[in-house]
């Protein structure tokens, strides 16, 4: 092999090589353009990511052996102590599950007086996520779930605590997943203390959500919860979303800086649901626009009167807190 | 040995899908582009284009990047090393360091521009780390290649 001879017609056969080498690259960026535009490519991907498949599970092993080990080698009093705290949190949750039951049979019942469909109860289906590191300029992931187990693109991903993103590519074993802190992602939110609709846009950072499309005057602090609005299609409604952590209000501009943490905790997860919604799965055709409709407008006014102080009359009020806050923020400076 | 260099490309590859603790990970080495710059110079000159297609496309999988990003780059790549590779493979550590570098950096910035063409929002200044630590690791490769490859010495 590599004779010195065979390097020097290396040379001879350049402009061959050019040639070839132009060929292909009008190969890849047609692809690229293809790819980009039309869907027609999806079969190549598919095709291929059954072909890696083996090195995603590969990579993923180290990961996946150094849990195993660490799980069966962890103390006596350690799991002791971890599995004292699970009871301690069944029985909490599963205390505030009775009381949400009781809720859910009478929010059914309000809305057979209503004459919607029911959207509480969802399907859901525990994915892994595997240990695989996509583009790290992109907030994504790969999930042990696709096509073969009915993942659909589009479908969305939660956590215990919250939403945590969507699916943007399927193939037959594993599904490409986006989370809601993406650069490129949005998320319709409600707030649950008034509900305020707005959305929440992804800053490419783990910890963080922006609210760029509040006005100075929305009614909008520090510590509001946010709630999936079930507007757009995507995502379930009533799922939290994330929590205000920072509002700005700058007098020079009509719209607040306003940044949010995502509920889930997107960066440790081992392990995420995916939904399908009531919707998706029984494919109810009875009225479903006008039942839909009316239970999108119902909602607000539903979560808003749960803290019952301030959700009464949240016009007027607000109107003035938010004015006072201005000024607050005007004399500081 | 006649497979030498396909097991180095997988390895390479999920190498590059091996997920780096925190602030590591913004210097993970680019795995398969310092391979393939080795490969384009250490084989005979069989070794090539199409190879490198279809190991970008193995990326673009992997990374959920567009059908043939990854393949435009390192075909670049090989196609330089190939065309002036009797010189690259008389440079001394140095110089070969530099070329190497100026490859790394070009494929990094076709990966960029291409999504930003596409549309994608692409952080910049964090892009820059792996073209850093591939140089460092093409230093290693570099000291291997010198004894390794005493069979086929270079030749201007």
């Amino acid at each position: 092999m590599g004779a010195p001879g065979k390097a020097s017609t290396g040379i001879g056969r350049g402009g061959s090589l050019g040639v070839r080498c132009l060929l292909l690259s009008i190969v890849a960026c047609t692809a690229m353009v293809v790819d980009r535009r039309t869907p027609y490519l999806e079969p190549v991907r598919d095709a291929l990511s059954l072909v890696v498949y083996p090195v995603q599970l590969a990579v993923d092993t180290p990961s996946r052996a150094w849990r195993w080990a660490s799980e069966s080698l962890a103390e006596r009093a350690a799991l002791l102590e971890e599995n004292r705290r699970l009871k301690r949190e069944l029985l909490y949750s599963s205390a505030r599950l009775q009381r949400l039951e009781a809720l859910e049979a009478e929010n059914a019942r309000l809305r057979e007086l209503l004459d919607s469909t029911a959207q509480i109860t969802d399907r859901v289906l525990v994915a892994e996520i595997l240990a695989v590191d996509l583009d790290p300029y992109r907030q994504r992931f790969m999930v042990n779930r696709g096509s073969l187990d009915g993942a659909y693109v589009g479908q969305a991903l939660l956590d215990a605590n919250g939403i945590v993103g969507q699916l943007v590519d399927v193939s037959p074993m594993t599904a490409e997943a986006v989370l809601i802190t993406d650069a490129d992602h949005a998320v319709p939110v409600v707030v649950n203390r008034n509900g305020l609709r707005t959305i929440a846009v992804g800053t490419g950072d783990a910890g963080r959500l922006r609210l760029p499309y509040l006005t100075n005057s929305a009614d909008i602090e520090v510590g509001d919860l946010l709630l999936s609005s079930g507007l757009g299609g995507v995502f379930p409604a009533g799922y939290p979303v994330g929590r205000v952590i920072e509002v700005r209000r700058r007098p020079g501009q009509s719209f607040a800086d306003v940044i949010a943490e995502p509920a889930a905790a997107l960066d440790r997860d081992r392990e995420v649901l995916l939904v399908w919604t009531n919707d998706d799965v029984t494919g109810l055709a009875d009225a479903r626009p006008a039942g839909r409709l009316r239970a999108r407008v119902a909602a607000p006014p539903a979560d808003a009167a749960e803290p019952d102080g301030d959700g009464a009359s949240p016009d007027a009020p607000s109107e003035v807190e938010t004015d006072a806050r201005v000024a607050d923020v005007r004399s500081e400076p | 040995m006649r497979f030498a260099p396909i097991l180095t490309l997988l390895l390479a590859i999920v190498l590059a899908a091996m997920p780096l603790p925190g602030a590591v990970a913004q210097f993970k080495p680019d795995w398969v582009a310092v391979t393939m710059i080795f490969w384009a110079l250490a084989s005979p000159p069989a070794f090539g284009l199409v190879t490198a297609l279809v190991v970008g496309l193995m990326l673009d999988v992997l990374s959920g990047a567009l059908l043939g990003q990854h393949g435009f780059g390192l075909m670049l790549i090989v196609y330089l090393c190939r065309k002036f590779r009797p010189r690259l493979r008389a440079f001394p550590a140095l110089q070969s360091t530099l070329v190497v570098a100026a490859l790394l950096a070009l494929n990094e910035f076709l990966l960029l521009w291409i999504d930003g063409v596409s549309g994608r929002t692409v952080p910049i200044g964090e892009r820059w780390g792996p073209v850093a630590s591939g140089t460092l690791l093409w230093l290693l490769v570099w000291s291997t290649f010198d004894h390794g490859s005493e069979q086929a010495p270079a030749r201007l």
